[in-house]
């Protein structure tokens, strides 16, 4: 499957996705209500079963953007899937019901910029301590920002 | 005699969890942070039912520092020195997937011999870093493989041999700062490709012996055959990869899929096992040290003449500024996919960089295949995952 195809595929399946062909991969950004049900189709109808990563931009006053990279590793066809929370806002739907790898990387994610994902299974900080205060990826995070006391 | 109040304050009495015995008695066993099977700092969180796990918590983050936030405050030329120390059993490779990722946001080109520069110190470092892998992983499984440390002994002899000619190179064992923006930092000294050759003949005479050492080994096979097996549609769902995804029957290989730094010149297999069990990933890494060599010796053979830098003499932290947009590279790192999504805005800094460490992604398989394993199948499948912790926390 080419980018062209798929593209064309996405456009006639989901009207309100934008496409982005060029660059490392074809470019889909999708309203977050439409999140899970695109990801069913990237790995149902694109045959996009191998999930490389999840995270998060923070385009600060424009709010939060979730990436995901999904593959169809027999044709080496790639999707980078984007969505715009909102500003202000962190609920995001969760993917692990699609792809099992969501699990820890929405972990991390919602670790580091507090995006809270519906659905995720067992919600926890992934990699800094339960009583963390913050989330360090977020732009008004300083990098200087103090150890809270140890205990 | 009492004591004051004042003295002793009240304890809370401490929670006690019932257990259940509807079953047979379960146990919940922490392991680790310090567990010596887990190759770094890991805690697993057992379930058990006697010797059988039943359940598994994951704790990982003891060695997180932050590298993305790291990234966003260095510049495009500080922070490949830090890269090497996401995955430092294989910094080669971690550091070459951000310097790729700054090259093609800004357009850079990078010269012929720069590139197979790449190409041969990757394939050394996966060399290196896959008899780290199969020492540390036989030590584990304990004297019955020959007396214990024998295998791990045999293979860091080797691998200071490999470190050796880093260290002629680079002038480091370790963390190199070997690749730059527009090629490489160094060129290979006189005589050193002679001595190139030669380890790499010895280590290829040396992989007969940790054979024959192994695979006609029952205990060998009674450990790994059959344990933690990891199906195709597990392994492509949780996002495997390197030689995870290949020993359990997905022939993908970034080098071959998605060819990088000349990768497209050499000839080489890409070794791929159906049975998804600890000795599939065995046999792949054993076929993949033959492969390193294979290539290793094509390019030895035919370096190009010519600069290996498009970019001599940089020395400014600051005079690589990277126009607006967003890429992801990655590579073929020893452990899989390493990649770096970069976003620049302009400046001599990115404005967001995303690390995808191979091993973080490998070991999120865990929690799915080792519930009904024993507690010794566990220290066998943590050591053919092959973690390094520096890039699982980053």
């Amino acid at each position: 499957m080419t980018d062209t195809d798929a593209g064309a595929r996405i456009a006639a399946e989901f009207p309100d996705v934008v496409v982005t062909p060029g660059g490392s991969a074809l470019t889909i950004t999708v309203p977050v209500s439409q999140w899970l049900a695109f990801a069913q189709f990237a790995k149902g109808a694109l045959a996009c079963r191998w999930f490389s990563f999840l995270s998060a931009v923070d385009w600060k006053d424009e709010g939060l953007e979730v990436i995901a990279w999904v593959e169809n590793t027999d044709e080496h066809f790639n999707l980078l899937l984007k969505t715009k929370l909102g500003p202000g806002q962190t609920a995001c739907p969760s993917l692990v019901s699609v792809y099992r790898g969501a699990n820890w990387m929405e972990r991390e994610c919602f670790d580091m910029f507090g995006v809270v994902f519906d659905g995720h299974p067992d919600l926890r900080r992934m990699l800094l301590p339960d009583d963390w205060v913050g989330h360090p990826l977020l732009k008004s995070y300083a990098v200087d920002t103090p150890y809270p006391p140890y205990r | 005699m009492t004591v004051p109040d004042t003295m002793m304050p009240e304890t809370p009495a401490r929670a006690v969890r019932t257990l259940d015995y509807t079953g047979s008695e379960r146990l919940t066993m922490n392991m680790g942070p310090q567990h010596p099977s887990a190759h770094g700092v890991f805690r697993a969180i057992l379930e058990l039912e006697g010797e059988r796990v039943v359940g598994v918590d994951a704790v990982i983050g003891y060695l997180h520092r932050c590298h993305e936030k790291l990234a966003e405050n260095l510049t495009y030329v500080q922070y490949p020195s830090i890269a090497s120390k996401t995955d430092y059993v294989a910094a080669m490779t971690s550091e070459l997937a951000y310097v790729m990722a700054t090259e093609g946001l800004a357009k850079i080109e990078v010269p012929k011999r720069a590139q197979y520069l790449r190409v041969l110190v990757a394939e050394l470092q996966r060399i290196a870093s896959h008899c780290l892998w199969l020492g540390t992983w036989c030590m584990d499984m304990g004297g019955a493989l020959g007396g214990g440390a024998t295998v791990f002994l045999y293979c860091i002899r080797e691998r200071e041999l490999v470190l050796d000619l880093f260290e002629s190179l680079t002038g480091a064992r370790l963390l190199y700062g070997f690749h730059q923006i527009g090629g490489v930092r160094y060129d290979v000294p006189d005589g050193w490709s002679a001595q190139c050759r030669q380890t790499v003949d010895l280590i290829e005479q040396r992989l007969v012996e940790y054979e024959g050492l192994l695979v006609e080994n029952a205990f060998f096979q009674m450990r790994t055959k059959g344990v933690g097996v990891i199906s195709r549609e597990l392994a492509e769902d949780v996002g495997l990869s390197g030689p995870l995804l290949r020993g359990s029957g997905v022939a993908y290989d970034l080098r071959r899929a998605h060819p990088y730094s000349s990768y497209e010149d050499f000839q080489f297999d890409i070794p791929v096992q159906p049975a998804g069990d600890c000795y599939a990933r065995y046999e792949v890494r054993m076929v993949e040290f033959r492969q390193s060599i294979r290539i290793i010796r094509q390019i030895l053979d035919g370096l190009p003449e010519g600069p290996i830098s498009s970019r001599p003499g940089v020395k400014s932290v600051a005079q690589v500024r990277v126009p607006k947009g967003e890429i992801y590279t990655r590579v073929e790192g020893p452990r899989g996919e390493v990649g770096c999504y970069l976003i620049g805005e302009g400046g001599p800094k990115p404005y967001r960089m995303k690390w995808r460490g191979a091993s973080f992604s490998n070991l999120a398989v865990l929690p799915h295949i080792i519930p009904g394993h024993s507690v010794a199948d566990v220290v066998a499948i943590m050591g053919s995952v092959d973690p390094v912790f520096g890039e699982v926390d980053r």
